[in-house]
């Protein structure tokens, strides 16, 4: 048996001395570690904290507790089935990664999506964006113990999770969104279901913000923490909400449309601020905008095919199979081998719940991407962090990075 | 004297004379007698404590859309026993480098802490430990080994968050104690004595009528005092995962459990008996254990509160926290107890009603005037604050034009 010399995994006082003050190695300062296993670190997010007192003079975030391979693991699989891994990259913004990642495939191979299947990804995006701010909106409202907002999100959430089961057999990993489609066309309900969440969903919000917007405690502990400029934003490269409550009103879906956005009249809300609190204002009134996105697509959902009719790149419907040989041919190469993707490198972004989330696929002409390459919102966004904690108190770190938002295996993928 | 207007002196004389007639002094059979009294209420209190537990997690579950426990007997009420029984087979863990005497102490001090209080509280006109003539202070006293018991933890556990925590609580218990104890005066201005059943006994017109604010002032320390939210800072989960007790295992973090509890309900119960006539109601004085009754749901009452303001409000934090005290409520209370006594002393042999009336307008008197200060306070911090905000405007676009 081969010996493996152990190695020293151990991080010694010299190796972090650059990181922290003087004063910490005189032992003025405490040095105090949060995380990985801390409540408010909304996931395993490892921090090295340096404390005068509570005041928090230097803090260092150690990630990759929570690091999967997703990436690698795709260039392993062929194009349709590297997808089943997107969703568990973000797992609060599932078939928005299946989006991105949809998108970037059908840049690549260059397909089609029909307008009913557009339009049926615009309201899911939208109301799984809309479950993502919940579950932001319930944390953070638990990071500075408003305790009851946590559950009543999550009551709403779950009518979300449920239009999605609907659609897809599956609470969060749907995998609902298929290059050049969708999986499949949503049943009869799926209508209703999703009239009658947007009917009642809004008098919830108004509770939320009746529970919180006001709230003097809430002022206190939000406004004036953890404040962000739009030019620390735009150099560190954060984007969604808290770039937006800087004052920049960048939103791809306004600036670089996909799926059809360009025919929605929504606005993208902005402050001036840059601190938690105005994160917070942006993200509850993206809801409201969500909300209106949802009920325009609902309107004039169009009927017709969910699927292209591409057969290279796109398997044939069930019925056919039986039927015509060529369209068996087809399922049988698309689930072995996979379809030869055209050589060649594509970039294709949506806008997160978080921010920008992109993908990068490199072909080599192969029925595997040659490289994956996720550009989340959640990892850039973190790198602001030590900026923003800078100064404030253990109390006020909680509450910021509650605001940024940020989901550990979109950090660490 | 029959059981139903004197039940514990009825006992107690019966056993008495059962201690005598097995031929014991009357001196040891006082001393037996007093030690099972003490036995038998700090049970009291300890049995109460399993349904509080109960309470809180049904209530909390109400408040937040959910069923609570429910399946464990008739609507989930045995579910506490369950509770209890996982943590007493949990195994107690004592963390490498604590300071073992200090650490084991701590959660036995903090449920003592919070069933001393229950001596001197009188449940009903002839139930009650004993009847203190200063009760009242015996009351801060007793209330304050909580605070000991918390610091202990904190400082024995080797623990960083740990000792967060204990800082924490002694800057709160500290400053919090200065409004309570100034409210707790305003009850002994206006019933003239210190002791708690005198207390009682003098609320003809309940004291939250001739005083309100008191009550406010009262309810805000007691939250800080109980350390439950909003001013929870020195367990604080999103922050300092537990605090104190974030080392704690088993029945020892249990005991801080049922003693913040325990301590919110006793603190409820003052409540009910500084300022909501404590057992009074009608009949309570023919038969004491009515009364029992009208206080336990008196002290209900005041716990609901609690649990009401815990699962609503987000944390203040710290440095809010003292200055919300010491800039805002100390002064206000002071200020209360000199108008209190100053028109205490104005009104002496006054009638009732005219007692009560004036005491009354008294504190709207200062409730208007705080309000009109705060609201002139905060008039000038908004002046202060867009002022320089529109001089950063001017200089910016100068700025910009300079560039240009």
């Amino acid at each position: 048996m081969p010996q493996f010399k152990e190695a020293n995994l151990e991080v010694n006082l010299d190796e972090i001395k650059h990181l922290v003050s003087e004063r910490a190695i005189k032992g003025e300062t405490m040095l105090l570690n949060m995380g990985p296993q801390h409540p408010s670190t909304h996931g395993v997010l490892r921090l090295l904290l340096e404390l005068d007192g509570e005041t928090i003079v230097n803090c260092i975030p150690d990630i990759g507790f929570l690091h999967t391979g997703i990436e690698k693991n795709m260039e392993a699989k062929s194009y349709q089935k590297a997808e089943v891994m997107t969703d568990r990259l973000d797992y609060l913004n599932t078939v928005g990664n299946n989006l991105a990642y949809c998108l970037a495939v059908e840049k690549l191979v260059d397909l089609d999506v029909p307008p009913r299947a557009q339009a049926i990804r615009v309201i899911l995006t939208e109301l799984q964006r809309i479950a993502s701010h919940l579950v932001w909106l319930g944390t953070s409202a638990l990071d500075v113990a408003a305790m009851s907002v946590f559950l009543y999100c999550f009551r709403e959430r779950e009518m979300i999770l449920d239009i999605f089961e609907l659609c897809s057999g599956q609470r969060m990993m749907t995998t609902y969104f298929r290059p050049g489609g969708l999986w499949r066309d949503v049943p009869v309900e799926f209508e209703d279901a999703v009239r009658r969440f947007i009917d009642y969903f809004p008098k919830r919000v108004d509770q939320y913000e009746a529970l919180l917007t006001r709230n003097p405690l809430f002022l206190d502990r939000t406004m004036g923490i953890g404040k962000l400029t739009t030019e620390q934003a735009l150099q560190y490269g954060v984007t969604g909400p808290p770039l937006r409550a800087t004052g920049l009103a960048w939103d791809l879906r306004k600036v670089r449309p996909y799926s059809g956005y360009e025919q929605y009249d929504f606005d993208i809300p902005t402050r001036t601020e840059g601190d938690v609190y105005a994160r917070y204002l942006v993200r509850v009134q993206e809801m409201r905008e969500s909300l209106k996105i949802v009920r325009q697509a609902l309107e004039k959902l169009p009927y017709g095919p969910v699927r292209s009719n591409n057969r290279k790149y796109v398997p044939p419907p069930r019925s056919e199979i039986g039927v015509d040989m060529e369209a068996l041919i087809h399922h049988f190469k698309l689930w072995t081998e996979g379809f030869h993707a055209p050589k060649g490198a594509v970039y294709a972004a949506v806008e997160s719940p978080r921010g920008e989330l992109g993908v990068y696929l490199e072909s080599d002409g192969g029925t595997k991407p040659y490289r994956v390459h996720w550009r989340t919102p959640s990892f850039d966004n973190l790198q602001v962090l030590p900026l923003l904690a800078k100064g404030h108190l253990v109390a006020d770190l909680v509450a910021i990075i509650g605001s940024v938002d940020i989901v550990l295996g979109d950090v660490d993928r | 004297m029959t059981f139903w207007n004197d039940p514990i002196h009825f006992i107690a004389e019966w056993l008495r004379g059962l201690f005598i007639g097995w031929g014991m002094s009357g001196d040891v059979a006082n001393v037996l007698i007093a030690l099972i009294g003490a036995v038998v209420l700090a049970s009291v209190a300890m049995v109460l404590d399993i349904l509080l537990v109960w309470v809180e997690r049904k209530v909390v579950a109400r408040f937040q859309d959910r069923l609570g426990p429910n399946r464990l007997g008739p609507f989930g009420l045995f579910q506490p026993f369950a509770d209890i029984l996982k943590l007493i087979i949990k195994e107690n863990i004592t963390p490498a480098g604590a300071d073992k005497v200090p650490y084991n102490i701590a959660p036995i001090l903090a449920m003592t802490a919070v069933l001393l209080l229950w001596a001197v509280l009188p449940l009903a006109p002839t139930i009650f430990g004993v009847d203190l003539n200063v009760g009242a202070l015996y009351l801060i006293a007793a209330g304050a080994l909580g605070t000991l018991a918390i610091i202990l933890a904190g400082w024995s556990s080797n623990n960083k968050f740990a000792l967060i925590g204990a800082f924490r609580a002694v800057a709160m218990m500290v400053s919090y104690e200065i409004p309570m104890v100034v409210t707790l005066l305003i009850p002994t201005i206006l019933a003239g004595t210190m002791s708690l059943n005198g207390m009682v006994k003098a609320q003809d017109v309940w004291f939250v009528v001739l005083s309100p604010l008191a009550v406010i002032i009262f309810l805000i320390s007691a939250v800080a005092e109980l350390g439950r939210a909003p001013f929870d800072l020195n367990e604080a989960e999103s922050e300092l995962v537990a605090g104190y007790h974030v080392e704690y295992s088993g029945m020892k973090f249990g005991l801080f459990y049922a003693a913040e509890l325990l301590h919110a309900f006793t603190f409820g119960g003052f409540m009910a008996v500084l300022f909501f006539g404590g057992w009074r109601g009608p009949w309570a004085e023919q038969y004491p254990l009515l009364g029992l009754l009208y206080f336990f749901v008196k002290a209900m009452i005041g716990y609901w509160v609690f649990m009401w303001i815990r699962y609503t409000m987000p944390r203040i934090r710290i440095d809010h926290m003292l200055a919300f005290n010491w800039k805002f409520l100390t002064p206000l209370a002071f200020v209360l107890l000199m108008v209190t006594a100053l028109v205490d002393k104005a009104l002496a042999g006054a009638e009732t009603w005219v007692y009560a009336l004036g005491m009354f307008l008294a504190n709207v008197v200062v409730a208007w005037v705080t309000v009109e200060i705060l609201r002139a306070y905060s008039r000038r911090r908004r002046l202060e604050e867009e002022a320089p905000a529109k001089q950063v405007i001017r200089t910016g676009v100068e700025g910009q034009a300079a560039h240009h």
